[in-house]
């Protein structure tokens, strides 16, 4: 196959600096070298590429949008450069990415004390510490409202009780940033690996994601200082915030995946012959996938550059957030669709990397709020009226 | 050390390249650009040097506004320092290295570094003259094709490849030119922090000397390779048509 130059009709290439293409270009190259080789047989054998996470580090990609304390410093629109790219090498290496920084670090960054990012952030920024976010449980996955995990005050310490699900990172993590209702309302806290009445496992079977650690967090009269809540974390809102950096990032994210798939489709139209000896791609149904496949991508990636300057801004929020994650991951998943379709038999092996994006972008389109709900968040933002119930 | 690293800008490779429409140059329009590749193995050999020895490394390219993307690239891999020589039209294209020389000249008589390391050649026009022309007009000594470089304290002992597995060790008197072979070691990443540093970093405009540009050689115009398709039996035994092949492949082909 050819060497991946990312994909670019539209000339948004011309609306980068060279910082940010410069960006895009050593991750692109990082992936390349580093993650390309090894991801089929990591998503075949169902594991993380866990020895990548130093490197990961020393690159600058965990917690790249943050400032101060070893993070890469990066402006939004760098960071989702950097999200497309790792996620053209798997989902489940951007999702490492994601949880760290958006989910973690940010929330330690934002809601932390001083003591808690001093202590936590430098070794998250380098992937000496690796940790996971756990706001879903069993019961209540889009409403999370609806927790019923627990935080109980008792002296100078808070004592955990309840199960958290579909938690990325989790029997890997050195710290988990929990959400649990206590008296006063929700709040975050940071639980360590070890801490008695703490337990951890993996979900197995899974047909997508293969590459990500998923677990699940089950407390159990699991008690913690208070200097272990996070002081600046006040109600589910704070929760969502972290979700909303999250989103953003897979607005970009996923855009690598559906670059890749037309691409690997493109080249290969040309290549295969049909009826003739004449390359598929001189058939009108297949010029009007990859038509429709160009043009919704080129579509994403304004929608996600537009976004990053916003958020560079100060002025993206959760409701476009929502457009642009809902958007940009219907189209990533229809692309990875149709590529295989065009990939024919070729689209279900591994010697093509359509079939583990399909696979993967089925989750990215459930997890990190449903396609469903981010349409009731438009839809809330458009009428006035809340849709969820 | 002070040294100074030559970096060239070249279309990306892999990318489908053809003439414009004059059939004088290729057209730019469609085409991305990047690091020479052996500029890039030449620039990692002076940050290696810095590592392990000090001083300082200025990345100096001469081309139009662009090639500053290279040159923000070498201070993100951690050069101090960079200098664009500003050169606009058929001197920007960098197709006649003893032009290209020149323009480097002036840069490297203002920064008097003790060592000049550029890549033994351009990917795209590749005549693997530029460092060479550089060190007769500066009188200065140099090697070519170095894949290894020791420095003394007023020398450098450097490795050069010769043909069929051959090297030469020759130690050079400082000031020197040096021309880097591909490949020599592992090129390191720009991470984000140091892209980050690079902003930062000064990226210093140079004007070409106004004796500089004009004169030296003229592109007539560019023409596609015909495509050529020769089939030819080889005859014999398995022994003898192997025997024929690799003659083929060392001295028609040349690939061997």
């Amino acid at each position: 196959m050819a060497a991946y130059h990312g994909f670019d009709y539209l000339l948004v290439d011309s609306q980068l600096s060279d910082e940010e293409k410069l960006v895009r270009q050593t991750t692109r190259q990082w992936v390349e070298d580093r993650v390309i080789p090894v991801i089929k047989d990591c998503y075949n054998e169902g594991r993380f590429p866990s020895e990548l996470i130093p490197e990961m580090g020393e690159m600058g990609f965990l917690g790249a949008n943050l400032e101060g304390y070893g993070a890469a410093g990066m402006t939004n629109v760098e960071y989702g450069l950097i999200m497309q790219e790792l996620e053209r090498g798997d989902s489940g290496l951007r999702s490492f990415a994601s949880v760290q920084g958006a989910l973690v670090m940010y929330p330690i960054f934002t809601f932390g004390s001083d003591e808690q990012k001093n202590k936590y952030l430098p070794k998250l920024a380098t992937g000496e510490l690796i940790g996971c976010f756990g706001l879903t449980e069993p019961g209540f996955g889009s409403n999370p409202g609806g927790m019923t995990t627990t935080a109980v005050r008792d002296g100078d310490s808070w004592v955990l009780n309840g199960e958290k699900t579909w938690i990325t990172n989790g029997t890997v993590s050195h710290v988990a940033v929990v959400w649990a209702r206590t008296s006063e309302g929700i709040r975050g806290f940071l639980v360590e690996k070890g801490t008695p009445g703490y337990r951890t496992s993996d979900i197995h079977g899974k047909l997508s994601m293969r590459a990500s650690v998923t677990s699940s967090l089950s407390f159990s009269d699991c008690r913690i200082p208070d200097s272990m809540r996070l002081p600046g974390a006040a109600g589910l809102k704070a929760a969502l915030s972290c979700l909303s950096q999250a989103r953003y990032g897979i607005g970009w994210g996923v855009l690598g995946p559906a670059m890749e798939c037309i691409e690997v489709a493109r080249q290969y139209s040309i290549e295969r012959k049909q009826f003739d000896n004449r390359p598929i791609a001189s058939h009108q149904l297949v010029q009007e996938k990859l038509a429709w496949m160009a043009t919704e991508i080129t579509k994403g990636q304004l929608l996600a550059l537009h976004c990053g300057r916003l958020k560079d801004q100060g002025r993206l929020d959760f409701a476009h957030i929502s457009m642009l994650k809902r958007n940009n991951v219907a189209i990533a998943l229809e692309c990875a669709r149709l590529a295989r379709d065009l990939l024919g038999a070729n689209g279900i092996v591994d010697d093509y990397p359509v079939m583990r994006h399909l696979c993967n972008l089925e989750t990215v389109k459930t997890y990190e709020g449903t396609d469903h709900i981010h349409a009731l968040v438009i839809g809330e933002r458009l009428t006035g009226v809340a849709a969820y119930k | 050390m002070k040294i100074l690293v030559a970096l060239k800008q070249v279309p990306a490779r892999d990318l489908p390249v053809e003439a414009d429409a004059a059939r004088a140059w290729i057209d730019e329009s469609s085409l991305s650009h990047e690091m020479n590749e052996p500029d890039a193995y030449a620039l990692e050999a002076a940050l290696q040097l810095k590592e392990s020895s000090g001083g300082e490394v200025v990345a100096v390219s001469a081309g139009q506004a662009r090639v500053q993307s290279a040159l923000r690239e070498a201070l993100a891999k951690g050069a101090d320092r960079a200098i664009h020589i500003q050169v606009e039209g058929e001197a920007a294209r960098g197709t006649d290295p003893s032009i290209t020389a020149k323009l480097l000249e002036a840069a490297v008589r203002e920064e008097q570094p003790q060592l000049v390391l550029t890549g033994l050649q351009s990917d795209d026009t590749g005549s693997g003259q530029t460092g060479v022309i550089l060190a007769a007009r500066l009188g200065w000594p140099h090697a070519t094709l170095v894949v290894a470089i020791e420095p003394g304290p007023d020398s450098v002992r450097v490795k050069r490849e010769l043909e069929a597995g051959w090297f030469q060790h020759v130690t050079l008197p400082l000031p020197a030119v040096l021309t880097i072979q591909s490949g020599i070691s592992r090129l390191r990443y720009a991470t984000l922090m140091g892209i980050k540093r690079a902003k930062t970093k000064e990226i210093r405009l140079m004007e070409p000397p106004a004796d500089a540009v004009g004169g030296g050689l003229r592109l007539t115009g560019l023409a596609e390779p015909r495509r050529q398709r020769q089939t030819q039996f080889l005859e014999g035994s398995p022994a003898e048509q192997a025997a024929q092949l690799v003659e083929k492949l060392r001295f028609e082909a040349r690939v061997l």
